[in-house]
């Protein structure tokens, strides 16, 4: 059982490149830190897209995200204070940003059309390894009853957003 | 001249009285991007209650155009439906939010 699910992790984190501390059991604010920070991430990809894209479908599904994701973040964030966790950066966090930082950059050279394909691509690439990573590991990881609440209710989230993704890209085609 | 029109004052009252007591409330929740229950039975006159239990900004918007309900968080809003027949819906911001009103006459 054990092994089976480190191999589920490990083909997760293999086949989106998502590193993720190997063997190391997450802490509640090491969880609340990557949890946050997939949200930002996807604000600023949305952020960058209401400023490039061109198709009004890809510019509300923008704007879709950065509201649902800044609502999220928000209760993430009230949250953490109620509890008195204070959010611990961490290499799972690291690699996201840097990773985040390097698609925003090569985006950013693409323009129309182009722009548009490649950026709900990758929403629909980013939500499917947000949401591989909130199943199999940060919600089993989770020790706070509420936090684990939240991460679920995420999950529905980015999974909703995942089809909506799915959804637009197919409209582009 | 005078107690006609109060025999209009009061048959209008009954009138109201008795649509009012035919016409009922259907509460539904929107939750975790779900709607609940997803098919609903009415009659024409009845209100239908959203409830928004999320954080997130949802929207009852019917594909026929019927009705564009805008439920911001943990806000409830309602439509009185005014036509029968079968009306599709679904959330403008979430789209794979869907589900169905059966309007009887
Ligand atoms: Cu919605």
């Amino acid at each position: 059982m054990y092994v089976r699910i480190s191999a589920a992790i490990a083909a997760i984190c293999f086949s989106s490149g998502m590193a993720m501390a190997e063997g190391a059991k997450l802490t509640d604010p090491q969880i609340a830190h990557i949890a946050y920070t997939a949200g930002e991430i996807d604000i600023k990809a949305a952020k960058q897209a209401l400023d490039k894209a061109s198709s009004k479908d890809v510019k509300q599904f923008a704007q879709d995200m950065v509201r649902d994701h800044e609502a999220v973040n928000k209760q993430a964030l009230d949250l953490v204070k109620k509890l008195k966790v204070t959010p611990e950066d961490n290499e799972t966090s690291k690699a996201l940003s840097r990773q985040a930082a390097d698609k925003l950059a090569e985006l950013g050279k693409l323009k129309g059309a182009a722009f548009d394909k490649a950026y709900v691509a990758n929403e629909v690439a980013y939500h499917k390894t947000v949401d591989g990573a909130l199943e199999t590991q940060l919600i089993p990881s989770a020790s706070n009853s509420e936090l684990k609440g939240l991460l679920q209710t995420g999950l529905k989230i980015f999974q909703g957003h995942e089809q909506h993704a799915e959804h637009v890209a197919a409209e582009l085609k | 001249m005078q107690r006609a029109r109060r025999f209009a004052a009061i048959a209008a009252l009954w009138l109201a009285a008795g649509a009012s007591a035919r016409a009922a409330t259907i509460q539904i929740s929107m939750e975790n991007l779900e709607v609940a229950p997803a098919v609903t039975s009415a009659r024409v006159g009845d209100t239908i209650e959203w409830t928004n239990k999320d954080v997130l900004l949802h929207s009852a918007t019917a594909r026929n155009g019927d009705f564009d309900v805008t439920l911001p968080p943990k806000k409830t809003a309602s439509f009185v439906l005014k036509k029968a027949g079968t009306v599709d819906y679904y959330c403008r911001y979430h789209p794979n939010m869907k589900a169905t009103i059966n309007v009887a006459p």
